[in-house]
């Protein structure tokens, strides 16, 4: 057997979240933060090593280890392919970032954060990793955990309400899953999801088993009318908990959809694909009206994650080659955008502990290079050509247009509502006068938030300009996935 | 007629044992370390004899008496159980003065009674030792007579306890009459649906095992004499009997009861279902902590007898590993109770626990570990607790009482959180003293330690529980 390189992607946040722990620094938290820095690095290497490693011409799982597990029952099975291989990678370059961001953000209980952040990585990257519904479970629920505390222990002042919020509505959602999980064990035997797809679970049962799915992949997305928790969670959470719950929790749902909704239950994904549509619709143009109201930045932005998923939601429910990729693409960008527009958030929260809007204004005339970013990951977000936001809802879009004109027109419109709340954000809290005197004596970006600034708007820009090496990794396997739902369909 | 002896060696050196230990205590003044001591070591000893006693089924005393692998796995978890409860609370019963010679030799006499429940296949060998056990728990709860609220909470437990033992042996009676036989065995050959007399008598037998359980809605004694009793029974209260008295339910259903299953899993969906949801929402306005656990309790024995509600052998199985790990749980949790000392007072208030995880990290962590382990959070021990009693029911196709079963998994969920909200969200109040309590420290890491590795290799204790339903 081959060395297990993915236990090892897994495990080594946890392992350097243990040497976190053992490490002894009473007056600064030096050491802690190194450790996490080097741990979370050599992650990311080690990610980036596979997605080099992986053979991107083929449809089929690639690392896999399997071990048992519970004993003839449960394999503790691994493996990516092409789409999962770049949430892999999101994860651990996001991951970093935050750990940087913290050193900023957080004044206390740094270690206990830190610790927080790994271990919440290893239950991250072991949902993108899995390929057993069981194992798929653990990770995704155990990410409740960290997720919870770093919300209720450093968040806001209403961080209570938002912490429960979070975890209960989430937790609501997954038990359904659960019960659909081990129905699927005594219809087919296994849970294993590739035995799964080959054996195809008989048509009666796949409407409600998809729902179940559903129940727990709709709270996590979030979508239409079970986002409320998350405006309330990226307001409260500290800027990297928004960071990863934007860039990487959202995205385990979108993942979940293509993982499994889609391969396991074709007949029942396109039996429901109008309830998605509608659902779709919905939050698209009805975040997007309620993101113009809102007067706190954070949840201007929270409320453009939910239209952003919207889309995400649409493109991979067209069940084209187009709209699926745009979803997948959507999702990479947005990870990307959300997490710097949080970041951007994050800067002048720790300069002026305000999110409000009407705090700022005239930020141009005095941190010029930081009105820069923040302008740039703005147009990003409202999906500027150029930008990898554009290409997203570009496909997404695309592939809309062959499946329902109607939809399609009316996310387009949602495209528009996404301009006019992202360029208006810019306008009061960039350009204009200043209304407040501390904003003059505002300090630039720093060295370490210039880096993960700068990194993300080039990425942001590089993939708006170049999107082959995405494009490339996922086009076999989402090939593949419509291929399998097009041949059960028609031997249905 | 010559018996083997051998099969019940366990018992008679349990019994020769407290025997000897009375007697040291009746003339030895101030002896209550020495017999502490002695009673772990004789609970050490017992498990060393029956570990190593066979695991074929023999039968002996006229088939009334049953060793087997069923019998023996929850003999050692009795005994495993019990010297962690005693040895963790071994400071708190000195300090608060409980520290009288007979507190040990009666809980090795409920220990007894446990291991004839267990191990009877007779009505009357089960209905004594179902006694012995119960007397001493009488007791126990009221060890601390000058104090009101444990005398008050025996006297509770004795008066409800003593009116379900009333309906048990009537159910027996009644048993015996329609079926002419004591024998379980013998039983069970006699009994189907047509004899109307005998299923009224399961129902009482019921009634009486879902008291003793402290299933709903036969619940009422539980939350009150888990609050009035001193901490270090309440925490045996919460571990021991339940695990024996579980036991004996499983078989009950499994043995006499196996041809009118159709009757009593009707009832047992209910009393799982009421237990589930009552012990879930009447925690949430809990304010003291061993109250809340008592809620948190019958919930468990809820998801506990979802289990045993399915009839199969695989249901039987679940809710042994489901109970095992309650007791690995439970016993963690009460030993945090342990180190809960301030001005030489045990605090037992949720509230008390404000902000302990600036000034107790440990504790506070340990806490955080057992409170999301019992909310059946992966990837720690409690979820897989849940996880196979749920395999078991699905399998049966019983989805109703899956999702209700899971749902209420989210509403306790609620009160598990809002304690870890008060340790790590709340500002701290009080600081505790920093007890040198080794051995309740080792419970709650001994604890703690096997439901964070338990996913490792989660199938540990189905190995185990797989060999016990053979005979």
């Amino acid at each position: 057997m081959s060395f297990p390189i993915l236990s090892t992607l897994i495990f080594l946040p946890l392992i350097s979240s243990i040497f976190i722990l053992l490490s002894k620094d009473k007056t600064n938290n030096n050491s802690s933060i190194y450790i996490s820095l080097f741990g979370s690095f050599a992650t990311f290497l080690l990610s980036l090593f596979l997605w080099y490693s992986l053979d991107v011409n083929t449809s089929e799982f690639q690392f896999v280890e399997e071990k048992s597990w519970i004993n003839d029952f449960i394999k503790f099975k691994l493996g990516v392919d092409g789409i999962s291989i770049l949430f892999l990678v999101l994860t651990t370059f996001i991951t970093p970032i935050c750990i940087i961001s913290c050193i900023n953000s957080i004044r206390v209980r740094v270690k206990e954060f830190l610790i927080a952040i790994l271990i919440l990585e290893t239950f991250m990257i072991g949902v993108f990793c899995s390929l057993d519904l069981v194992i798929f479970y653990l990770f995704f629920e155990a990410g409740l955990i960290p997720m919870f505390l770093i919300i209720g222990v450093w968040g806001g002042p209403k961080r209570v309400y938002s912490a429960f919020k979070f975890f209960l509505f989430t937790l609501l959602g997954s038990v359904l899953m659960l019960v659909a999980i081990i129905a699927i064990y005594w219809i087919t035997g296994t849970t294993d999801i590739t035995q799964i797809y080959e054996i195809k679970i008989p048509k009666e049962y796949q409407n409600i088993l998809w729902l179940a799915f559903l129940s727990s992949f709709a709270v996590k997305m979030p979508m239409w009318p079970v986002h409320t928790w998350l405006p309330d969670a990226h307001v409260e959470a500290p800027t990297a908990g928004s960071v990863i719950l934007a860039a990487i929790l959202l995205k385990m749902a979108g993942y979940g959809f293509l993982r499994f909704s889609i391969p396991m239950f074709p007949i029942a994904s396109e039996y429901f694909t109008p309830l998605i549509y509608t659902l779709s619709i919905i939050a698209i143009i009805y975040t997007s009206l309620v993101a113009l109201m809102q007067d706190d930045m954070k949840k201007l932005i929270a409320y453009s994650s939910v239209a952003h998923m919207g889309y995400v939601t649409l493109g991979i429910f067209t069940l084209t080659k187009q709209g699926i990729e745009g979803s997948i693409y959507q999702m990479i960008s947005h990870g990307l955008i959300s997490a710097a527009l949080f970041l951007c958030v994050g800067v002048v929260y720790d300069r002026l502990h305000s999110r409000m809007i009407s705090t700022y204004g005239g930020l141009v005339n005095y941190i010029p290079k930081y009105s820069l970013l923040f302008l740039i990951f703005a147009l990003a977000a409202l999906g500027l050509p150029g930008t990898s936001g554009f290409l997203g809802e570009f496909l997404v879009l695309t592939g809309t247009f062959q499946k329902s004109y109607l939809a399609a027109m009316l996310a387009t419109f949602g495209v528009v509502l996404g301009a006019a709340y992202m360029l208006w954000l810019t306008k009061r809290v960039i350009f204009g006068v200043a209304n407040n005197s501390e904003i003059k004596n505002l300090k630039d970006v720093n060295k370490s938030e210039i880096g993960m600034l700068a990194t993300l708007a080039f990425l942001i820009i590089f993939f708006g300009f170049y999107p082959l090496p995405l494009m490339e990794t996922f086009n076999v396997s989402v090939n593949s996935l419509i291929y399998n739902y097009e041949t059960a369909l028609t031997s249905n | 007629m010559i018996y083997n002896l051998n099969i019940i060696f366990p018992e008679i050196f349990l019994s020769l044992s407290i025997f000897s230990v009375l007697m040291i205590g009746v003339f030895i003044k101030k002896s209550f370390n020495l017999i502490f001591n002695l009673t772990s070591l004789i609970i050490i000893i017992t498990i060393m004899i029956i570990s190593s006693s066979p695991n074929d089924t023999e039968k002996v005393f006229s088939e009334s008496f049953t060793r087997d692998a069923f019998s023996n796995y929850f003999k050692i978890l009795i005994l495993l159980s019990s010297l962690f409860v005693l040895n963790s609370s071994k400071n708190f019963i000195v300090e608060n003065k409980l520290d009288k010679f007979e507190y040990p030799i009666i809980i090795l006499l409920s220990i007894l009674g446990m291991f004839f429940m267990v191990s009877a296949n007779d009505l009357i060998l089960f209905y004594l030792g179902l006694e012995l056990q119960s007397l001493s728990l009488y007791i126990l709860a009221s060890i601390d007579r000058d104090n009101l609220r444990s005398t008050e909470s025996g006297i509770k437990y004795f008066v409800l306890s003593a009116l379900s033992s009333g309906l048990l042996l009537y159910g027996c009676s009644l048993l015996y009459g329609f079926t002419g036989s004591t024998n379980f065995d013998l039983i069970a050959s006699q009994l189907n649906k047509e004899n109307t007399g005998a299923v009224f008598a399961m129902v009482f037998i019921l009634v009486g095992l879902a008291f003793k359980v402290s299933a709903v809605p036969f619940h009422m004694w539980t939350p009150d004499v888990y609050e009035g009793a001193p901490t270090s029974i309440t925490s045996y209260f919460a571990v021991v009997p339940k695990t024996a008295g579980l036991a004996l339910l499983i078989k009950f259903m499994f043995i006499p009861f196996s041809n009118i299953l159709l009757e009593w899993q009707t009832i047992i969906i209910f009393i799982s279902i009421a237990s589930m949801i009552l012990g879930a929402v009447a925690a949430m306005i809990q304010k003291n902590f061993k109250r809340l656990l008592a809620y948190s309790s019958i919930g468990h024995i809820g998801y506990a007898l979802a289990g045993v509600a399915t009839g199969t052998i695989s249901g039987y199985k679940s809710t042994i590993v489901y109970i095992t790990i309650y007791v690995i749980m439970n016993i963690g949790a009460f030993s945090c109770l342990y180190l809960l000392k301030k001005d030489g007072q045990y605090k037992e208030n949720i509230s008390d626990l404000s902000g302990i995880s600036k000034k107790h990290p440990l504790l506070a962590i340990s806490l955080l570990i057992i409170l999301f382990s019992l909310a059946g959070i992966p990837p720690l021990g409690g979820f897989f607790a849940k996880f196979y009693v749920f395999v078991a029911v699905i399998e049966k196709e019983m989805y109703a009482l899956a999702i209700i079963g899971l749902l209420t998994t989210v509403l306790s969920a609620f009160y598990y959180l809002k304690i870890i909200k008060t340790i790590y969200f709340d500002d701290s109040l009080i600081a505790f003293e920093s007890t040198k309590n080794r051995t309740a420290q080792i419970s709650i890491l001994a604890s703690c330690s096997i439901l964070i590795t338990f996913f490792l290799y989660p199938s540990i204790l189905n190995n185990l529980v797989d060999t016990l339903f053979i005979g």
